[in-house]
């Protein structure tokens, strides 16, 4: 019988399953609920760890860092402005190719303030060196955190897991949550290779002079690529011991002479899922969802795109003055096929609007310039005269 | 699947009370999903928040912008644009109100009305009228027993608490005709 349970409890019950020793988590919106109910979890005596309350998430990542160089299993989570406050820490993270587990509950980025669901703030980092993972609902969220701390700790990577903030986190519905059996068996206590030792000591962090920052950064870029495998073999296993998989690098469904196909990251697949249902197109449809996002998966992505003519890039964020960020790595991926298909690229669903299911039928009949990007949906009667 | 809007104001657990029914439906191996439409919420702002049961897993996120029935909890919301927009034709509508409010056109909206503030001041010595209004709503469709919800609540509360709450509860579903609303429910529900 699964149980009904809002995203954010069912992240903090997934969490302590996977028996972090350390969590340093500040609150922010949407994640409080995780970690106020990892508190609680502590504090009911159902979970054992340190659980570092901080006065920033700059120290929360902080505390996670430490806390993971000195070889314990870490988590944290995060949101919007408070990503922003902790992305130098995060840098340094990866950088310092310490491994441990953060759930984004992804939101808008200020200013202007906004406190609603979008992917900007994951989005802002996604250069940080950091595994990232995109969730489809919150089933997803619950495999994927628990995938996340084995691929962290077999790769000696950080992993990011993004969660549509209120869309999932704010969700309740009915989640299958894994036995502490199952969680144990998957992941064994880990010894982390380069552990800070003062026994053995060692440092991390030191200065790294022009002659091997070049060759640090190609190590971090290549163990990153290396990854791919990682996950691959994390969502297979997992799918044998649970029988659910979190999606790999991606899924695609529908047909498969399909002609015409939609990518879609995060929460706003299931939407657009029923969507197809609701509204059969004159021509069949190939849905993609794009789990993986760092790693970039580009020979998924050209595999999923196969016999496509016309592809439609959706996504939940921008980078202002160039386009889609998801949309323009797809077309970047996709330029080395011998036949590519159009792409077209959105932006939807920003600052929490909300995606409805009519949205499939008009994205589908919205012939977008080949090439180009917009925000769609926008009203141009609400902008200032100038911006019209 | 069916699709129900809860209105209500900051405070009045609009947000409890589609979780509460969700979790009823889960409870009783339906499929359901519920979750608030957020906002700078502050105690007394008109708040909404979605319930949505079925017999298959449900996947789309967005906002129920077509209910087949509205569960109101404070009848001056009724005055707020935008409360009934988007119901059903045949859907219904449920108000927390002591008498039937004479500002609802109904047309072929049927309302019914529960003094669901009353009934919790009584049973629990608080103004909190979500319990007693999904009591009510369960006795009207029919679409789950009544004790699903004392289940639901059983996850939230316990000892006094909890018995108060199930007392109120059978009160609240007595006071409305029972399955009034069963055929518009079965016929959302297919």
């Amino acid at each position: 019988m699964p149980l009904a349970l809002e995203g954010s409890q069912a992240l903090a019950r997934t969490v302590a399953l996977c028996r972090p020793q350390v969590v340093a988590a500040y609150p922010i919106t949407p994640q409080t609920h995780i970690v106020e109910n990892i508190s609680r979890l502590v504090a009911d005596g159902v979970f054992d760890c340190e659980f570092v309350s901080v006065e920033s998430e700059f120290s929360a990542a902080s505390v996670a860092l430490g806390a993971a160089a000195a070889g314990s299993r870490a988590y944290t989570a995060s949101a919007s402005q408070g990503i922003m406050l902790m992305s130098e820490v995060l840098f340094n993270i990866a950088g310092l190719r310490v491994p441990m587990v953060m759930t984004c509950a992804n939101r808008s980025v200020g200013g202007p303030l906004n406190i609603w669901n979008d992917q900007q703030d994951s989005m802002a980092v996604r250069d940080s060196g950091w595994i990232q993972l995109y969730c489809a609902d919150n089933q997803e969220a619950i495999d994927t955190t628990i995938q996340a701390y084995r691929i962290a700790e077999r790769t000696e990577l950080p992993v990011m897991v993004c969660v549509d903030g209120f869309t999932l986190t704010h969700t309740l519905e009915p989640l299958e949550l894994p036995s502490q059996e199952e969680v144990d068996a998957f992941l064994p206590p880990y010894a982390f290779s380069r552990s800070l030792d003062p026994a053995h000591p060692i440092s991390i962090g030191t200065l790294v002079t022009p002659e091997h920052f070049s060759e640090v950064r190609h190590a971090h870029h290549t163990a990153m690529v290396k990854a791919i495998a990682e996950i691959e073999a994390a969502d297979g296993d997992w799918q044998a011991l649970s029988g659910r998989s979190g999606g790999a690098l991606l899924e695609s469904s529908g047909p498969a002479d399909a002609t015409v196909g939609v990518l879609t990251i995060g929460s706003i697949h299931g939407t657009l899922l029923e969507a197809m249902t609701e509204y059969p197109a004159s021509e069949p449809v190939r849905l993609i969802k794009l789990r993986c996002f760092r790693p970039f998966p580009a020979a998924a992505i050209r595999a999923a795109c196969a016999g496509l003519e016309r592809l439609v890039v959706v996504e939940r964020a921008l980078s202002p003055g160039s386009g889609g960020i998801v949309g323009n790595e797809v077309r970047a991926a996709l330029s080395t096929m011998e036949q590519p298909p159009r792409v077209e690229n959105y932006a939807v669903g920003l600052g929490g609007r909300d995606v409805p299911l009519d949205l499939y039928p008009r994205l589908l009949e919205a012939d977008g310039e080949v090439g180009g990007f917009s925000v769609f949906d926008v009203d141009v009667s609400r902008l200032a005269p100038e911006d019209q | 699947m069916l699709e129900i809007r809860i209105h209500g104001r900051g405070g009045q657990g609009n947000v409890v009370a589609a979780y509460l029914l969700a979790t009823a439906a889960i409870g009783e191996g339906r499929y359901a999903q519920a979750f608030p439409a957020f906002g700078a919420e502050r105690r007394g702002a008109p708040v909404v928040a979605f319930a949505r049961i079925g017999n298959a897993p449900i996947h789309r996120r967005c906002q129920v912008l077509q209910p087949a029935f509205l569960i109101v909890q404070d009848r001056a919301l009724l005055q707020v644009p935008g409360v009934l927009d988007g119901l059903k034709a045949g859907g219904g509508v449920l108000v927390n109100a002591n008498t039937m409010p004479e500002e609802m056109d109904s047309g072929d909206t049927d309302v019914v009305t529960l003094p669901a503030t009353a009934l919790a001041t009584e049973y629990l010595g608080r103004p909190v009228p979500n319990t007693a209004l999904l009591a009510a709503f369960l006795s009207l469709t029919g679409m789950l027993p009544v004790t699903a919800l004392t289940a639901a609540l059983g996850e939230r509360f316990k000892g006094k608490v909890l018995e108060r709450n199930r007392a109120l509860v059978e009160t609240a579903a007595s006071r409305v005709e029972p399955g009034r609303w069963q055929e518009v429910a079965h016929a959302a529900s297919a």
